[in-house]
């Protein structure tokens, strides 16, 4: 039972690891694996998920997991750390994983060689990243993951794409450089790399290493916000997303929400009450950034004219506005970012899917896929698809219901978890009591503006794509591809009529983020020898 | 000593950074190799800087770290010079496949207009 804290890596990492051994031309037994293989990551994430929550052991508080590889004391070895965020992000990197692996069995496995490892590989860096307690460990997790995104980012090569990775990898080689300089700063000064242990010697620093650990914070920082698209820094997201072939986009969309859990985690644990005089070290940074980014990403979603980039620019507004929200630094705040996170990256990915299946019926997305097919020489399986491509009746009803709903949720108009997600997090933000401050106000105005952005944007797109084109024939979309936008749709909806229980755990999510005592004490065990703290500094 | 290294990493750097935003592709990868350089020297340093100190433990002798030289920065520089060689080795060839594909070198897949 206490092994369940790895299975989220070892098995996609043993899935992808099999079928790099089973040959390019037997996908059928490769698509079989990698859909168990998704599964099984599910029922483990779920389960983790039930733990984290202190569910099953009947117990009210919640059960920080430790996993220690290879049973080395916690301060020397690496650890795995399993609580309520890091399960919460696991369960979704599963769902979201399944979807887009179910969407990929219609085409897009047939668009490029290796689809099924890369796939694995990238869930393995996901699942590793969420999961690890050491910040060294995190880097090499967050390698997995962008060398994995790098092949599926360019899945089905072509020139948009390779112009589109060009940039894309060069800008995470850099960020991935920042990555690393943070990380030996702050290991030089503090002398530890484990997460929680570093928590508790922030406030203990002299004054003089205090400013430098601070800056290395900082660099650390600047390479998360790459990854999610702050302001300065998000210019490559809407070309590298809009490039991508639809099932990469849809697992690649949850990247920039790495960057910012990267950013939720460490800076709690690092800057949170008990840090002495670096508390809330950058707090108004990210707020400013946020706010910065929700401006670009509305400017940009009113800018575009194409589909894919509407869903890249709608990544921005979401990171801008996670990023704005946790800034602010209060738990209820934090609680609805989260609420927001989780409901935000299923319309997200849903949106990407449907965007795939309005456009082949207009023909350029169709154009793309037939081209790169040629391209990798794919004739005899043309035969076969015929017979699984089980038509669906009222193709353009379905996709219309889709469309409408991801725009309702990304928007954040009523009737959906969108709504409720915004609402959580402005209702705190309003009525903490003692008068609302000016940047209350401009995020306040930021998110409701950004929802009006986004409504106009796709209420354009979608009038364009479903009432204006009179030359579009109806696009022939199979079930296995409508199956997974319906259950990310669904879980928006689950995530709606149960907002109660949701939210309950969130807020849960979001105290023990603010107050890390628990995750800290399970991790460095109690009574600190004082000759372990190891000033090994320059 | 330190400020022969801590010159090297500048220089490697600055020249690392130049590098890196010149718009040909080539250029840009030869500054990722270079800032990836002075990364890895940095990491390095950080251990701190002695002659002559053993590597990890001397026999006879309590671990304590004014006696040897940390090990930890050692691992974590190995580790980042696979992570960088494998990611530079993959720029690599998008960069040829970018020079195949559209027919120039600029970062931007197409020559500026002049």
């Amino acid at each position: 039972m206490d092994h369940l804290t790895i299975a989220p890596i070892v098995i996609p990492l043993l899935a992808g690891t099999l079928m790099l051994l089973i040959g390019e031309r037997r996908r059928p037994l490769k698509a079989a694996f990698g859909m168990t293989s998704a599964l099984l990551q599910l029922a483990s994430a779920l389960l983790l998920l039930l733990l984290a929550d202190g569910i099953t052991a009947g117990t009210d508080e919640a059960a920080v997991r430790v996993y220690r590889l290879g049973d080395w004391p916690s301060l020397f070895g690496i650890v795995l750390v399993l609580d309520r965020l890091s399960a919460l992000m696991l369960v979704l990197t599963a769902v979201l994983g399944l979807a887009a692996l179910t969407f990929s069995l219609a085409h897009w496995q047939r668009a490029g060689a290796h689809f099924h490892p890369l796939f694995q590989f990238q869930l393995m860096g996901l699942n590793g990243a969420f999961l690890t307690g050491d910040l060294f460990n995190l880097f090499v997790f967050f390698e997995v993951m962008l060398a994995a995104s790098y092949g599926l980012a360019l899945h089905g090569s072509g020139i948009a794409r390779v112009r589109a990775g060009l940039h894309y990898v060069a800008i995470n080689l850099v960020a991935s450089l920042l990555f690393l300089i943070g990380v030996s700063m702050i290991y030089g000064l503090a002398g530890t790399l484990n997460m929680a242990d570093l928590a508790g010697r922030i406030a203990g620093l002299r004054a003089e290493d205090r400013a430098l650990v601070e800056v290395g914070a900082a660099i650390l920082g600047i390479a998360f916000l790459i990854k999610a698209g702050m302001w300065p820094l998000g210019f490559w997201l809407p070309t590298t997303y809009a490039a991508a072939g639809t099932a990469s986009a849809a697992i690649i969309s949850i990247l920039s929400k790495v960057g910012i859990y990267a950013v939720l985690r460490l800076w709690l644990l690092m800057f949170g009450e008990s840090a002495g005089d670096s508390a809330g070290f950058g707090g108004t940074w990210l707020m400013i950034g946020g706010l910065l980014t929700i401006a670009f990403g509305s400017l940009a979603v009113l800018a575009t004219q194409n589909m894919a980039r509407l869903a890249g620019a709608s990544v921005l507004v979401s990171s801008g506005t996670l990023l704005a929200a946790i800034g602010t630094g209060q738990v209820a705040v934090t609680g609805g970012a989260l609420f927001y996170l989780t409901s935000s990256v299923l319309a997200i990915a849903a949106f990407f899917l449907v965007i795939e299946l309005i456009e082949r019926g207009r023909e350029v997305g169709a154009d793309v896929l037939a081209v790169t097919r040629e391209a990798f020489g794919d004739d005899e399986d043309a035969d076969e698809e015929e017979e699984i491509g089980l038509a669906i009746p009222g193709t353009m009803a379905v996709l219309g219901m889709g469309f409408i709903s991801c725009a309702l949720l990304l928007a954040g108009l009523p009737p959906l978890s969108g709504f409720l997600a915004k609402f959580a997090m402005l209702a705190p933000l309003l009525g903490s009591g003692d008068g609302v401050s000016a940047t209350t106000w401009a995020l306040l105005a930021a998110l409701i503006l950004s929802g009006l952005a986004t409504v106009i944007a796709m209420t354009r797109a979608g009038i364009d794509a479903f009432w204006a084109s009179p030359a579009a024939q109806v696009p022939r979309v199979q079930v296995s591809e409508v199956v997974p936008i319906m259950l990310l749709l669904a879980l928006c909806l689950a995530l709606t009529i149960q907002a109660g229980p949701v939210m309950r755990y969130m807020e849960a999510t979001a105290q023990s983020l603010h107050v890390p005592r628990d995750y800290v004490r399970s991790v460095v065990p109690a009574p600190q020898a004082p000759e372990q703290v190891e000033k090994g500094g320059p | 000593m330190e400020l022969i290294l801590a010159l090297g990493i500048g220089v490697l750097t600055g020249s690392g950074v130049w590098l890196l935003l010149r718009p040909r592709t080539f250029q840009v990868i030869i500054g990722l190799s270079l800032l990836s350089y002075a990364v890895n020297l940095f990491i390095f340093s950080t251990g701190g800087l002695r002659t002559g100190a053993a590597p990890v433990l001397e026999k006879g002798m309590a671990g304590d770290l004014a006696l040897h030289a940390d090990p930890v920065p050692q691992a974590l520089v190995l580790t980042a010079i696979v992570i960088g060689f494998a990611t530079t080795a993959l720029f690599l060839v998008l960069l040829l496949a970018a020079r195949g594909l559209t027919g120039t070198d600029h970062v931007d897949g197409k020559e500026q207009e002049r």
